[in-house]
């Protein structure tokens, strides 16, 4: 089903459902790593919820997704079931990837969400790739890939934005600006600080987006949504957002990189808060409603770690399984 | 049996898997139109199209990944390097997205792969054109590697690469393109894995691969003269490695050298040397010697050049010396 533009109230309450559960999964995610049920890296999305939900709320379900490393909430949106995130957050055999991948590589092929990537920009050209399949079978999807944007910096991002423009490949590049790379200021390591610039480069449709309002990113992705599909024209958006977490669990809030006035600045601008209140104001939804959902969200997210907690390790056997296909 | 050479028996292989199987497309710098840096995909442009026959900008590393992102989503592409050492950009494609995606992703995604293109030294063109990859890409578990030696190698290896749903790395020897010999028309296929007895022996065991098969064959020729039986494994297959083959031929012949065109140093040698101490030790009349390129960087001058390579005469002298002739 097409994504309507603008989006439906009913669509909106969605989204506003959607970035909920992004939150508390995240909170209960920080928690669940305090207490040592996951280890290795970790990295939280709590400020950046609007980028997911508004980009994947614009696609239908046989679209692709892909991401970076900070991909809890992608694969949320993407319908991957909580438990099942949670469950490969704690290596168990019930995680969607087995237990094998971890917080950065969550897959769902099925839901066509391929994959959180580990090496920064690394699965750019994947990206690409896939909507080089698209348009080999004749098909009219489109695949979406989340990166930051110290990612811009790194060859990978050249290279494929150059190829999607020359091959027209239905491909939407989502440049998740939250202005660090770990604890490095994008104004200190980039030469062009608007990311939506380099698209002239490669010829390519742009837009800088919003970030903290997802029915501005939805909008934005709907839009490239429809270029994409119709000519296979890819684009750049650039979504400026905001990280309230450290870049990963072993780094603290807000760190020597930034302030802590800073963090609380950009706060005030929380994705969540604004659509609330925005409904609100509309009279969509009532404060007890949105008591409700967030009541509800509470229980799915104790659901998936109880779940994540029942669930076995994997098998030892698993250790040789699936590093060669038949 | 026609008799191709080394070069067209891997366009036939390609023109074949191409015919049988409308998903697997061949990418890379100058396939098309220029038909081939080394004529390798000559005429496949106007049997099957730019969708198929796709030529992209210098950038390895970008489609390469592309690739990895096809066959994600269902497409089986050969991506052409125009040499193995302009691979070296792409190897997080290679080793971090195509070995691992399996893995990672608990076996849900298959990566149905083939990276191919000329390997090891060629001719006075120094020290970055004239280096032999395998023992880098060998040690990648996820990835298969082979390194035809013969024509009729070259098109079964290659055909089965295609076949095969995990990443294979095609090694093909930059001077054997030009190499004559019978090769089986249509349905040829070479499993990966399997050594071949390319000279039987009873003295001692040549163990070699791609251009160094050729190398210990004329060894083999200068031993009979002095009354010595060399026996001739090529391994074709590096990973995975036909570890029977060698012990059988060792079991024969209680002595062993190993050849090879890579680095001494943590080569495919050291592997060989490996199993053969690990399974043979009873068996083994001498330790095994080993004949590798020196340990420099290529140099251009031609007789700097000829020192450094493994030669027959190199060859025919670690076998006397395993047999304490001299």
């Amino acid at each position: 089903m097409t994504a309507p533009l603008p989006p439906t109230s009913e669509l909106q309450v969605t989204m506003l459902r959607r970035m909920l559960l992004i939150r508390r999964f995240e909170e209960k995610t920080a928690e669940a790593y305090a207490l040592g049920k996951i280890g290795g890296f970790c990295h939280l999305y709590i400020g950046q919820e609007a980028v997911a939900v508004g980009s994947l709320s614009a696609l239908r379900d046989d679209d692709y997704a892909i991401s970076s490393y900070r991909e809890h909430g992608q694969a949320l949106v993407r319908g991957v079931p909580p438990g099942a995130v949670m469950a490969e957050l704690f290596g168990k055999a019930t995680g969607c990837s087995k237990g094998k991948g971890g917080s950065m590589h969550l897959f769902d092929a099925g839901r066509r969400f391929m994959g959180g990537h580990g090496i920064v920009g690394g699965h750019i050209p994947l990206a690409a790739g896939i909507a080089f399949a698209v348009k080999y079978q004749g098909g009219d999807q489109v695949c979406v890939c989340f990166f930051g944007e110290a990612a811009v910096n790194i060859g990978a991002f050249h290279e494929a934005l150059n190829m999607a423009s020359v091959w027209k490949l239905p491909v939407i590049f989502v440049c998740e600006n939250n202005r660090y790379g770990m604890g490095t200021a994008f104004e200190r390591v980039a030469a062009v600080t608007d990311v939506v610039e380099h698209a002239c480069s490669y010829d390519m449709a742009a837009e800088m987006v919003d970030g903290m309002n997802v029915l501005t990113v939805y909008e934005a992705t709907r839009r490239a949504v429809e270029r994409a599909r119709k000519g296979g024209h890819p684009t750049l958006l650039e979504v400026r957002t905001y990280r309230y977490m450290g870049h990963s669990m072993s780094d603290p809030l807000h760190g020597v990189y930034r302030t802590k006035d800073e963090v609380e600045e950009q706060k005030k601008k929380d994705p969540i808060t604004q659509l609330a209140e925005k409904l609100k104001e509309e009279k969509v939804i009532d404060q007890s409603a949105l008591d409700a959902m967030d009541g509800e969200i509470h229980a799915v997210v104790e659901a998936a770690v109880k779940f994540a907690d029942d669930s076995p390790d994997p098998d030892p056997a698993e250790l040789y399984a699936d590093v060669l296909a038949d | 049996m026609p008799t191709l050479t080394y070069r067209d028996a891997l366009n036939q292989a390609l023109r074949e898997e191409m015919q049988r199987d409308p998903s697997v497309f061949l990418m890379g710098e100058e396939v098309g139109v220029y038909q081939g840096a080394y004529k390798v995909s000559r005429g496949l442009l106007e049997e099957f199209g730019a969708q198929r026959v796709v030529d992209t900008p210098i950038a390895e590393l970008g489609f390469a990944g592309i690739g990895v992102g096809a066959a994600m989503a269902g497409l089986r592409p050969v991506i052409e390097f125009m040499t193995w050492n302009f691979a070296l950009l792409a190897l997080d494609q290679i080793i971090n997205s195509a070995a691992k995606m399996l893995f990672m992703s608990g076996g849900q995604l298959r990566m149905p792969i083939v990276f191919r293109g000329p390997n090891g030294a060629a001719l006075q063109l120094s020290s970055q054109h004239s280096q032999a990859w395998e023992s880098w890409l060998a040690h990648i578990p996820g990835l298969k590697v082979v390194a035809p030696a013969t024509p009729a190698d070259a098109k079964g290896l290659l055909k089965s690469a295609i076949r095969d749903n995990n990443p294979v790395i095609v090694l093909e020897g930059e001077m054997l393109y030009n190499l004559k010999g019978e090769v089986p028309e249509g349905e040829h296929i070479v499993p990966i894995g399997r050594a071949d007895v390319k000279r039987e022996g009873t003295d001692v065991t040549l163990i070699c691969h791609s251009k160094t098969v050729a190398v210990a064959l004329k060894a083999a020729d200068q031993l009979a003269e002095q009354n010595v039986s060399a026996e001739v494994v090529d391994l074709r297959s590096l990973r995975p490695m036909d570890e029977a083959a060698i012990l059988a031929s060792v079991a024969k012949t209680n002595r062993a050298v190993v050849v090879e065109e890579g680095w001494p140093h943590v080569g495919i040698g050291a592997q060989v040397v490996d199993i053969i101490q690990r399974d043979a030790f009873d068996q083994l009349d001498a330790p095994v010697q080993r004949v590798t390129q020196a340990d420099v960087p290529m140099p251009y001058n031609k007789h700097l050049e000829r020192a450094a390579k493994a030669s027959p005469e190199k060859v025919a002298a670690a076998a006397r010396r395993v047999l304490y002739l001299e």
